[in-house]
């Protein structure tokens, strides 16, 4: 394995790790706040216990996902130095802004984890409520930043030299608003489906019934809004990706050949020797539609762009149609679900569903991953679009491979250990929670 | 507004060290702690950083922040030449924040909390000590940016007597700071008497491993003796401290607890005054007599009023929330200690 790959390796795999603790901290925060809003309006222990099981599993993952954010700020400039050499000023606003969010979400959750009957219950409430805001606005800023890279905005760059600067232009580049709306959403319908799905498990093994239903309920509805909502956001990304890097959009669509009224082509294995997508189904000018809407638009192809501009065509394709059934398959779930439920009947009896629940538990985490496969792959071979390439940004340091690998133990290492805790989370529902009793705080 | 961007720098590394360095301690004092006693010592600690522990370390992100938005040629050279130690410093931050979290909120309590307290207490030694180093290798001048060879580069422009010096005082330091602020939060007249002893070994400890900074510094040929004491601040700051900690010694003696963290974090602030005085604004010392300057290396106009606003305005939210936070606890913790 040579530096580079390393460096790109080791950046993907912290990426990927952090971004799952992140959406769980920023979400999980919103579940919460709904639950214990349920308890100190009606005075439902239940709900009460429901609150206090999931804060701890917050906790653990908080804690986990400020770790590997800290990581994170520190591996920009291990990894890149001269990407942060140049980009650091330009793209730093909403890193210095999310400083603060991020801040304030340590505090108010010490507040919260800690404040059970030491404050007035309102006020211990509402600093829950805090810790979701804040979580939420570090992650759109995070976004924002990802999203210049994508689109750098906010200088000039004269024969190599990055003049003009202005940091507020920016932060406010033209794919923040749409990445950030996208990752927003797809953190909720993650979250909320990993956590449904985990509650669902335990329902259909008929353990601790209520209390794993009452959790069902709050993380199914909030998943299934998102599910819902989710299309519609993809639709906005796709079209400002269309606009903002026809280079991305033909790997993600496996464009290779420039046309008018383009295919919309659905799964396949894309040969770039042939010019051939096999094995698709292909929708007759749906591309050009949905990308541009018009469906005699022309839809850019690799045969219109340089081929050392080329982004990997394989993995960015095959990532993308990953997202997009995983996004349709929990639609699917989410509009069954509501349908259930507003025919009122019962969902705790329909054993298909709580299956279908189950099996969606990884599922939109796995989208959230191969959705920043598509962001970051079909960047390459940029760094910062246009201006500078990842490969001139990586560090001179030689024996990245070896970081790589301490790193894959250490992260793997930790998410077995962290899957081992939830588990004995769950195991001991019973122990803990399971009895009206309980009002030891 | 480089002026506001700068003292910002200098108090979240300031708090950093004071916060961070007192919740570092505090697994490095377990660590020192007798089997038995471990778990009180443990208990007592959860007590006093549990609420916040997670905001202790929030001052290291924001002053990476600062580094890397305002000084991104500082950020990319220090993360080029000292990779390894910050490396291993990240490797100890991952395992030690995980494991107090896993440590306090597992829900079995079984012989898995022993692996925990082990990764929690080696890597509250090793973390601070790779901070000091790499603290120590900002100004012993053997930063090369154009290194012949792969040691000359990545290991020996960090690793020497002087750096692993820095990095044991640091060690001390935290140590010290933690078993100071434990003092207030004992429940029972024998722990405090144990956290009163600790006290005064941790202090010791950093006398002998200060001593030896200036004794590495001597054999490394760094001109430290000249920095600290070539210049007012730095001599009033080391009177002042020494003065204070005469003062902390008699009141440690006498059992008067009330005012010694307030004593203990002026002490460490006086160090960290002395030492950054003198090499302001040249926050790194390269090889062959070039530096690294605050003054020079900083971004553009528009980046630094941008980042000093932002700084400004997130100071609204944070210290008010972040001093609450400190005082509401410290209220229920006197309450609990009064029962």
């Amino acid at each position: 394995m040579d530096n580079f790959i390393a460096a790109r390796s080791q950046m993907a795999l912290s990426l990927g790790f952090h971004i799952i603790f992140s959406c769980i901290g920023m979400v999980m925060p919103f579940f919460m706040a709904v639950s214990h809003f349920i308890y100190l309006k009606t005075g439902n222990v239940l709900y009460k216990n429901i609150t206090r099981a999931w804060s701890k599993g917050v906790a653990i993952f908080f804690a986990t996902g400020a770790v590997s954010g800290t990581v994170l700020s520190f591996e920009l400039g291990l990894l890149w130095p001269a990407f942060m050499e140049h980009a650091g000023p330009i793209f730093g606003m909403p890193f210095s802004l999310e400083g603060t969010a991020f801040f304030v979400e340590a505090i108010a959750l010490g507040f919260y984890l800690y404040g059970w009957d030491k404050f007035n219950k309102w006020f211990h409430w509402a600093t829950g409520v805090v810790v979701g805001v804040s979580g939420l606005l570090s992650g759109i800023l995070v976004v924002a930043a990802n999203a210049w890279m994508n689109n750098p905005k906010g200088f000039d760059f004269i024969n190599g030299a990055y003049l003009n600067i202005d940091p507020i232009k920016a932060m406010f580049n033209d794919a923040w608003f749409s990445q950030a709306l996208h990752m927003c959403i797809a953190a909720f319908a993650a979250t909320g489906f990993a956590v449904a799905g985990v509650h669902a498990l335990m329902i259909y093994r008929k353990k601790n019934v209520s209390f794993h239903a009452g959790a069902f309920r709050i993380a199914a509805i909030f998943a299934c809004v998102a599910a819902i909502l989710q299309p519609l956001s993809g639709d906005i990304s796709a079209k400002n990706v269309a606009r903002l890097q026809p280079a991305k959009l033909a790997a993600m669509e496996a464009v290779l050949k420039t046309e008018t009224s383009a295919p919309l082509i659905i799964g396949g294995i894309p040969d770039s020797v042939s010019g051939q997508v096999n094995y698709a189904i292909k929708l007759p000018g749906m591309l050009s539609y949905m990308a541009y809407g018009d469906f005699n638009a022309t839809v850019k192809g690799y045969d219109q762009i340089p081929e050392d501009q080329h982004p990997p065509l394989l993995i960015t394709h095959i990532s993308f149609q990953l997202m997009v059934a995983l996004g349709m398959f929990m639609l699917l779930i989410a509009l069954l679900y509501l349908v259930i439920i507003l025919k009122k009947k019962s969902w705790q009896k329909k054993k298909w569903l709580l299956k279908l629940f189950i099996l969606a538990t990884p599922l939109g985490f796995i989208a959230v991953e191969a959705g920043w496969t598509v962001t970051e792959v079909g960047r390459q071979p940029w760094i910062i679009y246009g201006i500078m390439k990842t490969s001139e940004a990586v560090t001179p340091m030689p024996g990245i491979p070896y970081t790589f690998y301490i790193f894959t133990a250490v992260y793997l290492s930790l998410s077995f250990v962290v899957i081992f805790m939830l588990y004995r989370q769950i195991k001991m529902v019973d122990k803990l929670y399971d009895t009206p009793l309980y009002t030891n705080s | 507004m480089l002026y506001v961007v700068v003292s910002f720098l200098w108090v979240s590394l300031w708090f950093y060290l004071l916060f961070g360095g007192a919740d570092f301690g505090a697994g490095i004092l377990e660590l020192f702690t007798r089997t038995r006693n471990k778990s009180r010592t443990r208990r007592t600690m959860y007590r006093a950083i549990g609420p916040i522990w997670e905001a202790n370390h929030m001052w290291l992100i924001i002053a990476i922040v600062i580094l890397f938005v305002g000084f991104p040629a500082i950020y990319a050279t220090m993360s080029t030449a000292l990779h390894i130690p910050l490396i291993i410093m990240l490797l100890g931050i991952i395992a030690r924040g995980t494991a107090f979290a896993f440590r306090h909120y597992d829900a079995v309590v079984d012989d898995m909390q022993q692996l925990y307290s082990k990764i929690f207490t080696w890597s509250s030694l090793i973390t601070p000590l790779f901070l000091g180093i790499i603290a120590g290798s900002a100004v012993s001048g053997k930063i090369d940016t154009t290194p012949e060879n792969f040691l000359e580069g990545y290991i020996f422009n960090w690793l020497d007597w002087f750096t692993i010096a820095v990095g044991c005082f640091t060690v001390a330091i935290c140590a010290f700071l933690a078993a100071v602020f434990l003092i207030g939060e004992a429940t029972g007249e024998k722990d405090k008497r144990r956290f009163i002893a600790k006290a005064k070994t941790s202090n010791i400890a950093a006398f002998v491993a200060g001593a030896l900074v200036f004794i590495a510094a001597r054999y490394e040929d760094i001109p430290l003796t000249s920095w600290i004491f070539g210049n007012w601040v730095g001599r009033l700051s080391i009177l002042l401290a020494s003065l204070s900690l005469v003062l902390l010694w008699y009141l440690l003696g006498k059992g008067k607890v009330k005012i010694l963290p307030l004593l203990a974090g002026f002490q460490v602030t006086m160090i960290l005054l002395s030492v950054t005085y003198v090499h302001f604004p040249k926050i790194v010392l390269l090889k062959g007599g070039n530096y690294l300057s605050l003054m020079e290396h900083h971004g553009e106009a528009r980046t630094m009023e941008s980042l000093g606003w932002a700084l400004l305005i997130g100071s609204i939210f944070i210290l008010p929330a972040l001093f609450y936070l400190l005082y509401s606890f410290r209220k229920s913790a006197k309450k609990l200690a009064g029962s």
